[in-house]
C-alpha cells in the first residue's frame, strides 16, 4: 500500500482572490513580512499495488479529474505505508 | 425540434430550462439523466445551471466524468447545438468543449442579480435574433463565473469572433475582458454564465433571454425543415 499526497495550487498566472484576502488579514495583524499567499488543495490517496506503474496512474488521475491544468498545477509525493 | 435537458445530481435550473423550452418556446423537450448513453434522438443539448455533484473538487469536474458526457461530446462533434448555462458552462470547459476555465468570483461573493449583457457576436446560431451590440438584461447567479484563459487562447477567441456576450455596465465577477459567454471555434457550442431561461416571461421580470432559444430553433428549421 502506498500513500500519495497530491498538492494542487492555482497556476502563477492565475489570480488567487482568497489568497489575497488572507494576505490582507495577515497584514492587518502586523505580519507585514508576508509577501504572497496562495491557497490550494491537499489530497491524500491510499493506493494498493495493481501491477500498473504508480506514477503513470497518479499523473493520469491528476490530469483527468483531480486538477484542471488550465488553471492549476500539481505535484505529489509517494510514501510507503507500513502496516503495524 | 427536440431538446434534451441534461440532469446531473445537483442540477437545479433544469426545471427553468424545461419550462422555457416547453411553455415559452413551444418546442419538444425531455429531461435526460446523467447516466444516459444515447442522445441521438435529440436535436439540441442543454446543460443547466446548479451544483452538479455538489461542485465538489471543482465546479463541473465530476459531472464531466458522467456517462452522458461522452454523448454530449459526440453531439457537439456532429454539429448539434450544445448550450451550457452557468454550471453547464463550467462542465463544458471541464470537458474541453470550450477553452478556458471559470474561477471563483474576484470579490469572493455569490452574485445574484440581473445584469446588462452586450451581444458582441450576433452571427452565431444562438444569437441571430439579437441585434449586433444590443444590450439585454439577463439574471446571473453564481460564485464561480470569473472566466479565465491564457493570452494565446484569448487571442484566438478574438480572432475567431468566439466572444459572444460581455458584461456591459459592470463586471460582476472579474472575468477576463468582461467575458460572459463564448462559443467554440465551430460555433455550435455556447457556454455562458447568465441565465437566459430565467428571462423568458414577463412575470419573471423580462423576456430578453427568449431570443436566444428562438435563434436555435430558427437555425434548426432553416437547415432541417426547409430542406426536408
Amino acid at each position: 500500500m502506498k500513500k500519495v499526497k497530491v498538492y494542487v495550487t492555482l497556476r502563477e498566472s492565475v489570480l488567487d482572490p482568497q489568497g489575497s484576502a488572507v494576505m490582507g488579514a495577515l497584514h492587518s495583524m502586523n505580519y507585514n513580512e508576508v509577501k504572497d499567499v496562495r491557497i490550494g488543495k491537499f489530497l491524500e490517496l491510499q493506493i494498493e499495488e495493481s501491477g500498473r506503474d504508480i506514477d503513470t496512474v497518479v499523473k493520469e488521475m491528476c490530469e483527468k479529474l483531480l486538477t484542471n491544468t488550465v488553471i492549476e498545477d500539481y505535484r505529489y509525493d509517494v510514501e510507503e505505508v507500513t502496516s503495524k | 425540434m427536440k431538446f434534451a435537458v441534461i440532469v446531473f445530481p445537483g442540477s437545479n435550473c433544469d426545471l427553468d430550462m424545461y419550462h422555457a423550452i416547453k411553455d415559452e418556446l413551444g418546442e419538444e423537450v425531455e429531461y435526460v439523466w446523467h447516466d444516459e448513453t444515447d442522445l441521438s434522438k435529440f436535436d439540441a443539448i442543454l446543460l443547466p445551471g446548479g451544483f452538479s455533484y455538489g461542485d465538489y473538487l471543482r465546479c463541473g469536474a465530476m459531472a464531466n466524468q458522467s456517462n452522458v458526457m461522452s454523448e454530449v461530446v459526440k453531439a457537439a462533434e456532429a454539429g448539434k447545438p450544445v448550450l451550457g448555462i452557468c454550471n453547464g458552462f463550467q462542465v463544458l470547459t471541464e470537458a474541453g468543449l470550450l477553452p478556458g476555465a471559470l474561477l471563483r468570483n474576484k470579490n469572493l461573493k455569490f452574485m445574484c442579480r440581473t445584469v446588462d449583457l452586450q451581444v458582441v457576436n450576433n452571427e452565431t446560431q444562438f444569437t441571430s435574433q439579437y441585434k449586433k451590440d444590443e444590450v439585454i438584461q439577463i439574471p446571473i447567479a453564481h460564485g464561480e463565473g470569473n472566466y479565465y484563459c491564457d493570452e494565446e487562447t484569448l487571442a484566438s477567441l478574438k480572432a475567431n469572433n468566439q466572444i459572444v456576450f460581455t458584461y456591459a455596465s459592470e463586471n460582476p465577477n472579474g472575468s477576463l475582458e468582461d467575458i460572459a459567454g463564448i462559443v467554440n471555434e465551430k460555433g455550435n457550442v455556447l457556454g455562458m454564465m447568465p441565465h437566459p431561461e430565467r428571462a423568458s416571461n414577463d412575470i419573471m421580470g423580462g423576456t430578453d433571454g427568449l431570443a436566444l432559444f428562438k435563434s436555435i430553433v430558427k437555425q434548426w428549421r432553416e437547415t432541417h425543415v426547409n430542406h426536408a
